[in-house]
């Protein structure tokens, strides 16, 4: 999933001093199974940005809204009888449902509620790490499913460097080495051979090097 | 000020501090009547949402009474309830209400004695901080 969460309320509270009726919308995809963004994140920053408010002697009328998914227009499209109301939006989905709700909706402000963090994986409940970076050009077939691009600091495809220690990368101890992993893996397979094989360095234009990317399905578009 | 009289929320596990509360007024021991009981099946069931909506209607003070740990009915609700209560203390502070309004209490069914002095502290407590600055705000309309 995306994972993110709330920023500072100081800040929220300085983007929305200018308002007095805000549209505040939620997702029900990834920030609310990373309890970032849902519907009950919702509730209680609709109820804290209130409280901030009337502390200063003002008022903040806030209509709360939930989305199927904030990134698909066809969801978006459901704030089009409420979005006349706000003076504002602020969107608690990924930076994605933001875009979408500035793209649909021109002329209306749109601030995040959240800092978009990373793909991840949730590691035990409350604890997500991140497991993608979307390089374009998966390798976990030859890494044994663990990702060196996205957990290794230096991103190695031929690792470990020489700051692994006892299994932990020299950027934090609280950081497993991924190579370590990816080794200890391999040899639960059986196949710790493959490690002797050197992966070819990597095309970067399939990530982020490229430039912005889209994906285009012929048989899918109308 | 010398006459503020807090309001304070209360929300009570049915298996301790309800029933400790039951325990204190047959003792017949004096506790304020500043504090409004809502019992709850766990505190567990107390949720952050809970806590916001108590305050921004108007309360001074929240406190959620649970289990002695080790002793809650549906094994962790009490354990559950103090990270929520930690969690809102923190956001309390950072929009400058206080997050001293709001408290985690623990106590056994039998501790009438417990009940009715947090009762009187946590009444004291509000009453030094002050009303809830939110209190006698003007409130926005109900968005539809």
């Amino acid at each position: 999933m995306i994972t993110a969460e709330r920023k500072p309320m100081e800040e929220l509270i300085e983007c929305l001093r200018p308002y007095h009726r805000i549209l505040l919308v939620g997702c029900n995809e990834c920030v609310t199974v990373c309890s970032a963004g849902g519907r009950k994140e919702v509730g209680i920053l609709s109820s804290a940005l209130q409280m901030a408010f009337m502390k200063e002697g003002k008022t903040l009328e806030v209509k709360e809204m939930t989305l199927e998914r904030q990134c698909d227009p066809e969801y978006v499209e459901e704030l089009v009888t409420h979005i006349d109301q706000a003076e504002a939006v602020m969107s608690m989905a990924c930076g994605c449902g933001v875009q979408e709700i500035a793209r649909r909706f021109k002329t209306k402000p749109v601030f995040p509620a959240v800092n978009t963090t990373f793909m991840g994986a949730s590691e035990r409940q409350g604890v997500w790490a991140e497991r993608c970076q979307g390089c374009g050009e998966c390798v976990l077939g030859l890494t044994g499913g663990v990702c060196p691009i996205a957990r290794c600091s230096k991103r190695l495809l031929n690792g470990p460097c020489g700051g692994s220690t006892n299994g932990k990368c020299e950027v934090d101890p609280d950081i497993d080495c991924v190579w370590q992993l990816i080794w200890d893996r391999l040899k639960a397979l059986g196949i710790e051979d493959r490690y002797e094989d050197n992966i070819a360095a990597k095309d970067w234009r399939t990530g982020r090097g490229g430039g912005p990317r889209k994906i285009i399905r012929e048989d899918l578009v109308k | 000020m010398e006459n503020f009289e807090p309001t304070i929320v209360a929300f009570c596990c049915h298996y301790c501090a309800y029933t400790a509360a039951d325990m204190a007024g047959s003792k017949r021991l004096c506790y304020p009547p500043n504090v409004k009981i809502i019992k709850v099946p766990c505190s567990g069931k107390v949720d952050a949402i809970h806590i916001m909506k108590a305050l921004e209607m108007g309360a001074d003070g929240v406190y959620v009474a649970g289990c002695l740990e080790g002793d809650c009915h549906f094994k962790s609700g009490n354990v559950d309830a103090a990270k929520r209560v930690a969690y809102i203390k923190k956001l309390l502070d950072e929009i400058g209400i206080g997050g001293g309004r709001v408290e985690m209490i623990l106590m056994s069914a039998g501790m009438g004695e417990r009940f009715a002095q947090t009762a009187a502290d946590m009444t004291e407590k509000i009453r030094k901080l002050g009303p809830n600055p939110v209190k006698f705000a003007p409130k926005a309309n109900k968005a539809v």
